[in-house]
């Protein structure tokens, strides 16, 4: 997927003045979040499991390459394959090669952000193999021709009324008189619309939620339905995963999707998750002929040993989206990317540079929120200020920013002068201000003072006060 | 006989530039505390703005100073979640590859407290004689909230001021937006946030609002005014101190 | 794309400071696999005893929009379909999965129920399963693949019935691995099935407005019907 980070200002200015994105981020705090409260407040195990479930990563991730073995040779002891790929051209080349093989004309696909990551939906139609979006929103961006804005709902920035219209424009063929006021209407439709493409896709691709090294399995957790059609009717099932995603047995697994649901939608479980090992087998009623992992690099082991190794145990929950101030004021779309909010602030830069990237770390103000939901105790903030700190080393941050610093900081470092230059500007900014009370506009400051005022000092330091206070006591 | 604990106040920077009072309440409520409170003069930043901009040198440098004028006391305290969340959980952070200064800033970080919690969980104080004629709400500020799990301490001494009632505000736990330099960095996310942390004050009820950060105060003070609110905007330490004055924002009568 | 194998591997190496892994470690890892211990399972249905887990379940499942019906021996489960059927005025039309479970009831009790034996189509308005074992935690269903089990006919029809009996009941997911293992290992080897199906109430979607839609691409209505075989096993 193409980057807009770099435009990151510009789309969240948008962002904030678009009226139909901000009536739809009102129903995340109400939805999302406070399901996953009541969720974790249901189970008494919440803050034991969250510590087992880092110690199940940790694991993994340093034995990271036992697992990955392991993990292949059960797949391809029950019949699958696995392919290793270091970026997202070998993959997307994989996953062609394979429906060139089998001839296949259009694909089905569950909801992956790896596809995402690769770009594998505009690739395999650049190449002459349809791919069909079946997960409800991200089918509903895939006709608008909009990125994802979110990592489990893709379209929650929509109202119910832009999807309405999409769909009156997509699904022609249907009678323009049939009502579409509400989200039942427009789910019939929907399923009505995609069941002939489940039936006639020839290759079904899913993202993997998790990787079983001890059955080499895959695990999908949805609640449509639509990954299950996808990966059971085709000749082949291909599931698209990054390294990371190994756990080392099936109790690992249950441990995390114990979590997994509960922080994304406050469900204790998804309607349906999903274990598959391997093809079909000889006399199974159905099932794909073929199963294929591609297993996508793509700047993973780099993270591995490093400042951003916590990274890897991200579940993709989106509980840190869902609970951050700044994501539920702009939206994902604004972050330009495959992954928004903290997670993606932390993500993107280490998978598109840091240079693309640099304004996502640098716009939170680390209320910590993110740390304090995320299922896995990922340390969010603290390395959005990692980035900040090689952004500072590369000198990526504006100039007047470093400059401003700068100054600051030569004073900070000197008490005695500090001291001098604090009191002068106590008693000058409490001059000009204290008549008012506050100030209405401010120079450099702009970014405050236009929507908001500036209470005014009180018009001497404290530090001047306390010393003539003390001198006070000492004569009484 | 016990001697009174020697307190060190961290006054911070925004309580020396913007107001001073709060100061003053922190060094009164301390003192009837049974503390004696001195106030090392050296002293000027925690280096929060440098540590979140990545500076990390620029900020272990101001944390030198911080250590060195706070040397000796038998705790240091600061009117602010976040300044005391910089000393107490980042310094040893940002010492970790220097083994002297990280065992310094560890011995350091466990000797201070924010404010509050401060009085409440070390000093044990459970009430205050302070009156207040109002309506009041709290914003828990991030820093102190989650790292420092400053929650309950301020509710329950600020229940003993005779004539204040309490109201608890819709999503009071959620940040104000300030966030340091992101108010100005990104100002247009940041007043969308203080606007709803505005609009949360206004359906409260409440005429007063309470935290115990300027940083935010500032913000919401700022945020308020400007839509023309007439809630009043005070730190906490104020109240529980009984520190008349003009509310944040309100003209001085003092040049 | 064995050629890519290597390099990764090697990648992974690098960034972790060391070579592959000293024979000690990788046979503790591979001690890992193989011992699949447990972890913290929650004490919600561990702490019942099996009449309690099969109570949890049912309240769970309701809990989710399932609908639970009770019967007392399995000869009494046509009759029961044909009621849930009759009572929302659904299609009296079903798709029974090849299963000798299901072929062993006396379907012809109720001569106006259709009943097909075999693959689910995609007209096929009801299909009945049985299961593999019923997770009391969440009141969820786990079912798998096999010649009697076609992973379509859970997903295909707008209604998904499910035969249970009680004895299928178990507390967590870990208790209904170990069945699964239990039932498909030969000479200490597992053969896991192609697909392990965790059901947890119908399809569901909130992708609209966040408002839960029932029946999004899989079932709308998931019926379970419950045979008392007396204590679970």
């Amino acid at each position: 997927m193409k980057a807009t980070s770099r435009a990151f200002k510009a789309n969240a200015r948008r962002a904030l003045g678009d009226a139909n994105l901000q009536r739809a981020m009102v129903n995340l705090r109400t939805g999302f979040a406070e399901r996953r409260a009541h969720a974790a407040a249901q189970l008494p195990e919440w803050e034991e499991l969250r510590t087992q479930a880092v110690a199940i990563k940790k694991d993994a991730l340093a034995h990271l390459d036992f697992y990955l073995e392991a993990f292949e040779q059960k797949v391809i002891a029950n019949g699958g394959q696995v392919h290793w790929c270091r970026d997202a051209a070998e993959a997307n080349e994989t996953v062609l090669a394979i429906c060139r093989r089998l001839g296949a004309k259009t694909v089905t696909k569950g909801k992956s952000m790896i596809g995402e990551e690769m770009g594998v939906n505009d690739y395999l139609e650049a190449n002459g193999v349809t791919p069909v979006e079946t997960d409800l929103g991200e089918y509903i961006i895939q006709i608008r021709h909009e990125p994802p804005s979110h990592i489990i709902a893709p379209a929650v920035h929509l109202t119910k009324e832009q999807i309405g219209g999409s769909f009156r424009e997509t699904h022609r063929d249907l009678d323009p008189a049939r009502p579409l006021n509400d989200a039942r209407q427009m789910c019939d439709e929907a399923r009505a619309v995609l069941r002939p493409r489940f039936l006639a896709a020839d290759v079904g691709i899913t993202g993997a939620n998790f990787l079983v090294a001890e059955t080499g399995s895959s695990i999908i957790v949805t609640n449509e339905g639509n990954g299950d059609l996808t990966q059971t009717l085709p000749k082949a099932h291909i599931v698209l995963a990054s390294l990371e995603k190994v756990v080392p047995t099936l109790e690992d697994a249950a441990t995390i999707l114990r979590l997994l649901a509960r922080s994304a939608t406050g469900q204790e479980f998804s309607a349906y998750t999903t274990v598959s090992t391997g093809p079909r087998r000889p006399g199974d009623a159905d099932g794909p002929g073929e199963y294929h992992v591609v297993l996508l690099d793509n700047g993973r082991s780099a993270l591995l040993g490093g400042e951003f190794e916590d990274m890897l145990r991200c579940i993709r929950c989106a509980a840190c989206l869902n609970h951050c101030p700044v994501y539920r004021a702009i939206g994902g779309q604004s972050y330009g990317w495959v992954y928004p909010g903290p997670m993606g602030s932390v993500l993107t830069p280490s998978l598109i540079g840091v240079e693309v990237a640099g304004n996502l770390p640098n716009a939170s103000t680390f209320c910590g929120q993110c740390e304090s939901v995320c299922p896995m105790k990922i340390p969010l903030p603290k390395m959005m200020r990692h980035w900040r700190e090689r952004e500072f080393q590369r000198h990526l941050s504006p100039q007047a920013y470093r400059l401003g610093l700068a100054v600051w900081t030569f004073f900070a470092r000197r008490p005695a002068l500090y001291r001098i230059v604090a009191d002068l500007g106590a008693r000058f900014l409490g001059a000009i201000g204290s008549g008012r009370g506050r100030f209405r506009a401010l120079p450099l400051a702009a970014g405050w003072t236009r929507t908001r005022d500036m209470p005014a000092p009180e018009g001497r330091s404290f530090m001047s006060l306390w010393a003539a206070h003390q001198a006070k006591r000492v004569t009484r | 006989m016990t001697e009174k604990p020697r307190v060190a106040l961290f006054v911070t920077c925004l309580v020396d530039l913007f107001r001073p009072s709060v100061g003053f309440a922190a060094v009164k409520l301390l003192e009837d505390a049974g503390c004696t409170v001195e106030v090392p003069r050296l002293q000027s930043c925690c280096g929060q703005p440098a540590y979140n901009s990545g500076d990390r040198k620029s900020a272990q440098a101001v944390a030198r100073t911080v250590l060195s004028a706070f040397a000796g006391f038998d705790y240091v305290v600061a009117p602010s979640g976040s300044c005391a969340g910089m000393l107490k959980v980042h310094y040893p952070a940002l010492f970790a590859d220097d083994a002297a200064m990280a065992t310094t800033a560890h011995a350091f970080a466990g000797r201070t407290y924010e404010l509050i919690s401060f009085l409440v969980d070390v000093m044990k104080v459970e009430r205050v004689t302070a009156r207040y004629d109002g309506v009041a709400t709290y914003h828990d500020s991030c820093s102190g909230l989650r790292e420092l799990g400053v929650k309950a301490q301020p509710r329950k001494l600020l229940a003993s001021v005779e004539g204040l009632t309490v109201r608890e505000m819709r999503d009071c736990e959620v940040c104000c937006g300030f966030g340091g330099t992101f108010a100005i960095k990104y100002g247009d996310i940041s007043d969308k946030i203080v606007g709803e942390k505005a609009d949360n004050v206004r359906a409260s009820g409440a005429d007063t609002l309470l935290a115990g950060d300027m940083g935010c105060l500032l913000n919401m003070a700022g945020k308020l005014e400007r839509v023309g609110d007439p809630t009043k905007v005070r730190h906490v330490a104020e109240v529980l101190a009984g520190v008349a004055g003009p509310a944040l924002g309100e003209p001085g009568d003092d040049a | 794309m064995n050629g890519t194998r290597e390099p990764i591997l090697n990648s992974i190496r690098r960034a972790l400071k060391r070579g592959p892994l000293a024979p000690e470690v990788a046979a503790a890892c591979e001690t890992r696999l193989v011992t699949h211990r447990r972890n913290l399972i929650p004490a919600r249905a561990q702490t019942l005893p099996p009449r309690g887990q099969v109570e949890l379940f049912v309240k769970m499942a309701e809990t989710v929009n399932a609908t639970v019906a009770r019967v007392k021996q399995a000869d009494d489960v046509p009759a029961a379909i044909a009621d849930y059927l009759s009572g929302l005025n659904l299609p009296a039309r079903l798709v029974r999965a090849p299963d000798p479970v299901l072929d062993a009831l006396p379907w012809n009790e109720r001569p106006l129920l259709e009943t097909r034996r075999g693959v689910a189509a995609d007209t096929d308005p009801v299909g009945v399963t049985a299961c593999f074992a019923a997770i009391a935690e969440t009141g969820t269903l786990m079912l798998h693949s096999g010649a009697a089990g076609p992973t379509r006919n859970n997903f295909l029809p707008d209604t998904h019935i499910v035969m249970v009996r009680t004895s299928q009941v178990v507390a967590a997911y870990e208790d209904g691995w170990d069945r699964l293992r239990a039932a498909r290992s030969r000479d200490g080897v597992f053969a896991m099935p192609r697909t392990v199906n965790f059901i947890t109430g119908p399809s569901r979607t909130a992708d609209i407005e966040q408002k839960i839609e029932l029946g999004a691409h899989g079932p709308r209505r998931l019926h379970i019907v419950l045979i008392d075989d007396g204590e679970a096993a």
